[in-house]
C-alpha cells in the first residue's frame, strides 16, 4: 500500500479532485465505517455472512460428524427428519439424508466446500481478467482489439457452458480419474474462466484513463518498463472498483458451483456442496422428505443474499458521486 | 332456408371432419420417459434391457417372446431340428424391411455375421463357431459343433438388419459402445418391426413412428411415439403427474405412494427377473484404480469374501430400495431357478470382514476405484454409495466414479478392454434360463475363440464351473440339469465370484388411459400400447 501514497507524486492535476491522495485512504476509511454503521441492513448481512464463513471453517470443530468421512456414516440413520418433527432423533439437528449423513454437518461441511471452490474460482478469475485488463487497457491497438474481442465471444457462453465444456475435455483426458480427483479442479477453472470478462472490461476501462495521467508519463520517461509500470503504477489506482466485483462475484461463483452440482457435473454425492446436497434433496421433493432439499436451500440463499446486500453495499459506498 | 341448412350441413361436415383430423393424433400420440438415454440405434452395440426394448420396436429377430415372455415365431415361421446339431429356420415370407426391400435368408447371413463381428456387445447370442447355410431364399440351415438345445432363447434380441442397406451405408460393421464418433447405423435404423425411427437425437428425443411396411397385426393405436430420457427422479415424476409424458420407467421408489395418489395416473410393480450385484477385477495382476500396486488384492478369495461380507443387503433393502427389494443369494432371480431356495445369502459381518482383510495382508485396508451408472438400475447411484460407506468401515476406501449409462458402459465394456477394478451392473439372462448366466457372467474368457464370459468383466474364471455349464447346455433331464446348475452356483458361491445384492422391482408410472403389458423383463414395448 506504500505505493499508492509515493507513486502518484504529482498532486497539482490531482488538485482538480476533491481529495487529496496523501489522507486518502483513511477518509474513505471513516466514510466506510459510517456508512457501514448506519445501516442496519448491512450490519445484519455482514454479521450473517461472517457467522457463517466461521460456521463453514470451523466445521471439523462444529460439525457433530464428518460427512466425507464414509465410514462415520450409517445407512440404518437414513431420512430421518429434523429434530424437532416426530419421528426425529435427538443426534440429528436437522435430520439425515438418504445416505444416513447428519444434514447439520452435511451443510457446515457443504458450505466449505462452496466457499473454497468460490474463493479460488473468483481470485482466479480476478487475476486472469486484471492481467488481461491492464494490458488491454495500458498496450492498446492489437492487444486491446483482440483480447476484447475473444473478451465478447467468451460473453456469449454461459458459465454453465464453458463448464460442461471444460468437464467434458477433463474426463475424456483422464478417463481413469473419478469425479472426486477431477471435480474440484474442473469447476474451480470453469469458474475462473466464465467470470474473467467483468474484471478485464473494469480494469480496461480504468487503465485507458490513468495510462495518460502525468505519473505514468513521468515513470515512462524514467525509462521504467512497460510491465513495472502496469503492476506498480497503474494497477494500484484502479483497482478499488474491483473489490466491488469480487464481492459479488463470490456471490455468483457459489450459484454457478452450487447450479454445477446440482446439474451433476460438479461435486460427487460421496463429497457433497450445497449445490450436491439440493440434487440429492431434489429426489425426494415428491415424497415428503422435504428437509434435504430445504435446508442447503436455505443456507445458499440466505448466504448469497448476505453476500450481495454487502457487494451493494460496498459499491454504494465507494461511489462519490453517489455520497 | 336452403342456404341456412347447406351452411348448418357444411359446418357440421367441417367440424366432425376437424375433429376426426384431430382426435386421434393427439390422442395415439404416446409420450415415454425413462431415465437413461438411447444412444446408439446399433443393434449390436450394447446387450441393455432398455435399449433391446427400444430398437425391439423398430427391429426383429428370428424369434419373439410374447406377453408372457414365451418364445414364439418372429421373422422365422418356425424352426425344426433334423439333427442334435442342425437347426433349420423357415423364414417368414413377404417380409418387408422400413425401407421397402424384402427381407431374405441374406439378410439373416449378414446379421449372423455382423453380430460375432469385433466391436458387437452380442457375440454370445450366436455360437462363434455356428455356420449359417442358405438353403434357399427363405430357409437357413445352422450347422453347429455341438449340439446346443437353447440356441434360439434369446434371438428375440438378436436383430436382423438389412445386407443392403448396411452395405450402402458403410454399417458392415458394427459399432462399438466405446466408439466416440457415431457410424450411420448408430443414428438411423431400417428394421421390419411395427416401428420406425422417425428421427433420433441422443440425448434429447427419438420419434417413432408405425412402419407403413409393417406386415400386421397391428395391436397398438399409436400414430407417435416420443422418447424422452429423464435423468431427474423428481423432473420424470413431474412430467407423469403434469401429463407431460403417458409413461415413465422406472418410478422413484419414493414417489410410489405420491403417484398412485394421484387420480390420473397409477404405478404398476412387479418383480423383475434382474439381478443387481457387484464385481471384481479378478485377472490383472495389478488393478488398474487402486492403492496397491504390483499385486491385485481381488485375487485373494479372502478379500472377496470380506467385501461380501462387509455389504449389508438388508439394510439397502430396507433403506435405499424402502423394502422393495428381494435379498439374492445367486446371481439368477429365484423365478427362472428352481432350487434358489437351497442357497442363503450369510449375514453381513463387518468384524469378520475385517478380520478376513487383516489375514489377506490388508489389516489397514486399500484403496480402489469403483464404477457405477446412475441412471441404468433403480436407485444404481445410491446403492454405490450406500456400499462405499459399508466399505469403508472395514478399512476400504472406494473412489466412486458415478456417471450416465453411456459413459459407464463405453468404459467397462469388452471393446474398451473392460477398464474396471470393482463395478456395480445388473443382469436379466436373455434366455431366462441359469445357462446365460454360467456363460456370460461367469464363465472363463480366456479362450479369445469362443464367446464366453463376454459380460464377465471381472474375469472370474474356474474351470470346473465352465466345464459344468457345458454340460448344462445339452442336458434335457430337467432334474438332473438343476442339479448341475445347483452345483455350479455352488461353485461360484463358494468363490465369491461376485456380490449378488438384489432383485430388484418393477416400477412403471402408467397414465390412466394407457393400456399395456408389463413383462417381467422389464422391456416397454410399445407394440402393445393402447391409449384412449
Amino acid at each position: 500500500m506504500a505505493d499508492i501514497m509515493t507513486t502518484p507524486p504529482a498532486p497539482e492535476p490531482a488538485a482538480a479532485k476533491p481529495s487529496p491522495p496523501g489522507r486518502y485512504a483513511r477518509f474513505r476509511d471513516s466514510d466506510l465505517l459510517a456508512s457501514f454503521l448506519s445501516s442496519k441492513l448491512t450490519m445484519v448481512s455482514a454479521f450473517i455472512s461472517v457467522a457463517m464463513i466461521l460456521g463453514a471453517l470451523l466445521a471439523t470443530w462444529i460439525a457433530p460428524t464428518n460427512p466425507f468421512d464414509p465410514a462415520s456414516v450409517d445407512l440404518m440413520n437414513s431420512l430421518y427428519p429434523p429434530r424437532w418433527v416426530e419421528g426425529g432423533d435427538t443426534r440429528f439437528l436437522l435430520g439425515t439424508d438418504n445416505q444416513g449423513r447428519d444434514l447439520w454437518s452435511a451443510i457446515l461441511y457443504g458450505m466449505r466446500v462452496s466457499l473454497i471452490i468460490g474463493i479460488v474460482g473468483v481470485i482466479i478469475a480476478a487475476t486472469l481478467g486484471i492481467g488481461l485488463g491492464l494490458l488491454a487497457g495500458y498496450l492498446g491497438g492489437r492487444v486491446d482489439a483482440l483480447i476484447m474481442r475473444v473478451a465478447d465471444i467468451q460473453l456469449t457462453f454461459p458459465a454453465i457452458l464453458i463448464a460442461l465444456v471444460i468437464d467434458g475435455v477433463v474426463r475424456s483426458v483422464f478417463q481413469g480419474l473419478g469425479r472426486e480427483q477431477t471435480a474440484f479442479s474442473v469447476l474451480v477453472i470453469s469458474i475462473g474462466l466464465s467470470f474473467w470478462v467483468q474484471y478485464a472490461r473494469t480494469i480496461r476501462g480504468s487503465t485507458m484513463v490513468e495510462k495518460n495521467k502525468d505519473y505514468v508519463h513521468a515513470a515512462r520517461l524514467m525509462g521504467v518498463p512497460a510491465w513495472l509500470i502496469m503492476i506498480r503504477h497503474v494497477l494500484p489506482n484502479v483497482i478499488g472498483p474491483v473489490l466491488v466485483i469480487l464481492t459479488i462475484n463470490l456471490a455468483l461463483a457459489i450459484i454457478t458451483e452450487a447450479t454445477l452440482s446440482f446439474l451433476g457435473v460438479g461435486l460427487p454425492p460421496t463429497q457433497p456442496s450445497l449445490g450436491t446436497l439440493i440434487r440429492i434433496g431434489n429426489d425426494f421433493l415428491f415424497s415428503g422428505e422435504w428437509w434435504i432439499v430445504a435446508f442447503p436451500g436455505l443456507t445458499l440463499a440466505i448466504f448469497v443474499l448476505a453476500v450481495n446486500l454487502l457487494g451493494d453495499w460496498l459499491r454504494d459506498a465507494l461511489n462519490p458521486k453517489l455520497r | 332456408m336452403l342456404r341456412k341448412v347447406l351452411f348448418a350441413a357444411a359446418a357440421a361436415v367441417a367440424l366432425s371432419a376437424a375433429s376426426v383430423a384431430v382426435a386421434p393424433a393427439s390422442a395415439a400420440t404416446l409420450r415415454y420417459a425413462n431415465q437413461g438415454d438411447l444412444k446408439s440405434l446399433d443393434p449390436y452395440t450394447l446387450n441393455e434391457t432398455t435399449t433391446n426394448a427400444h430398437l425391439g420396436n423398430v427391429y426383429e429377430g428370428l424369434t419373439s417372446r410374447g406377453k408372457d415372455l414365451a418364445i414364439g415365431p418372429g421373422l422365422a415361421e418356425r424352426w425344426e431340428t433334423p439333427e442334435p446339431t442342425r437347426w433349420r429356420f423357415y423364414l417368414r415370407k413377404g417380409v418387408k424391411f422400413a425401407n421397402g426391400e424384402d427381407f431374405t435368408a441374406d439378410d439373416v447371413l449378414f446379421s449372423a455375421d455382423r453380430v460375432r463381428a469385433a466391436g458387437s456387445n452380442f457375440t454370445t447370442r450366436v455360437p462363434k463357431d455356428a455356420k449359417f447355410v442358405k438353403v434357399d431364399d427363405y430357409t437357413v440351415d445352422v450347422v453347429l459343433s455341438s449340439p446346443n438345445p437353447i440356441l434360439n432363447y434369446q434371438w428375440d434380441t438378436w436383430y436382423i438388419m438389412s445386407k443392403k442397406w448396411a452395405e450402402a451405408n458403410n454399417a458392415v460393421a458394427p459399432t462399438p459402445a466405446s466408439a466416440t464418433s457415431p457410424s450411420y447405423a448408430s443414428l438411423n435404423a431400417n428394421g421390419t418391426g411395427p416401428f420406425r425411427i422417425e428421427s433420433h437425437q441422443p440425448g434429447v428425443k427419438t420419434v417413432f413412428k408405425p412402419n407403413p411396411n409393417w406386415r400386421g397385426p397391428t395391436e397398438h393405436n399409436l400414430t407417435e411415439v416420443i422418447f424422452t430420457p429423464i435423468n431427474s427422479d423428481a423432473t420424470r415424476v413431474a412430467a407423469l403427474l403434469s401429463g407431460e409424458v403417458d409413461i415413465i420407467e422406472p418410478v422413484p421408489i419414493q414417489d410410489i405412494q405420491r403417484i398412485n395418489s394421484a387420480n390420473n395416473v397409477q404405478v404398476l410393480t412387479g418383480p423383475e427377473l434382474r439381478t443387481i450385484f457387484l464385481g471384481f477385477d479378478q485377472t490383472r495382476d495389478e488393478l488398474l484404480e487402486s492403492s496397491v500396486k504390483g499385486k491385485n488384492p481381488f485375487k485373494d478369495a479372502k478379500v472377496r469374501e470380506a467385501f461380501y461380507k462387509a455389504i449389508d443387503v438388508e439394510a439397502i433393502k430396507s433403506r435405499v430400495m424402502r423394502g422393495l427389494s428381494t435379498p439374492s443369494a445367486l446371481m439368477i432371480a429365484p423365478e427362472l431357478f428352481a432350487l434358489s431356495k437351497d442357497f442363503t445369502r450369510p449375514k453381513a459381518d463387518p468384524e469378520g470382514a475385517k478380520k478376513l482383510l487383516a489375514e489377506a495382508g490388508y489389516p489397514n485396508g486399500f484403496e480402489v476405484g469403483m464404477d457405477c451408472p446412475t441412471d441404468r438400475y433403480v436407485n444404481d447411484g445410491p446403492i454405490c454409495q450406500a456400499a462405499v460407506g459399508m466399505l469403508a468401515r472395514i478399512g476400504v476406501k472406494v473412489n466412486l466414479n458415478a456417471q450416465p449409462k453411456a459413459q459407464y458402459f463405453a468404459k467397462i465394456l469388452k471393446p474398451n478392454g473392460y477398464k474396471t477394478s470393482f463395478y456395480l451392473l445388473g443382469w436379466t439372462p436373455g434366455t431366462l434360463d441359469s445357462h446365460n448366466v454360467l456363460y456370460d457372467i461367469m464363465g472363463c474368457r480366456d479362450d479369445a475363440n469362443v464367446a464366453r464370459g463376454e459380460t464377465n468383466l471381472g474375469g472370474y474364471c474356474n474351470k470346473k464351473l465352465d466345464a459344468l455349464t457345458d454340460q448344462i447346455l445339452v442336458e434335457t433331464d430337467t432334474a438332473k440339469r438343476n442339479q448341475l446348475i445347483k452345483q455350479a452356483f455352488q461353485i461360484g458361491f463358494d468363490d465369491y465370484s461376485y456380490i449378488p445384492l438384489h432383485q430388484q422391482a418393477l416400477a412403471w408410472g402408467v397414465a390412466k388411459n394407457v393400456k399395456l403389458v408389463q413383462r417381467a423383463d422389464n422391456q416397454v414395448l410399445l407394440y402393445w400400447i393402447k391409449k384412449d
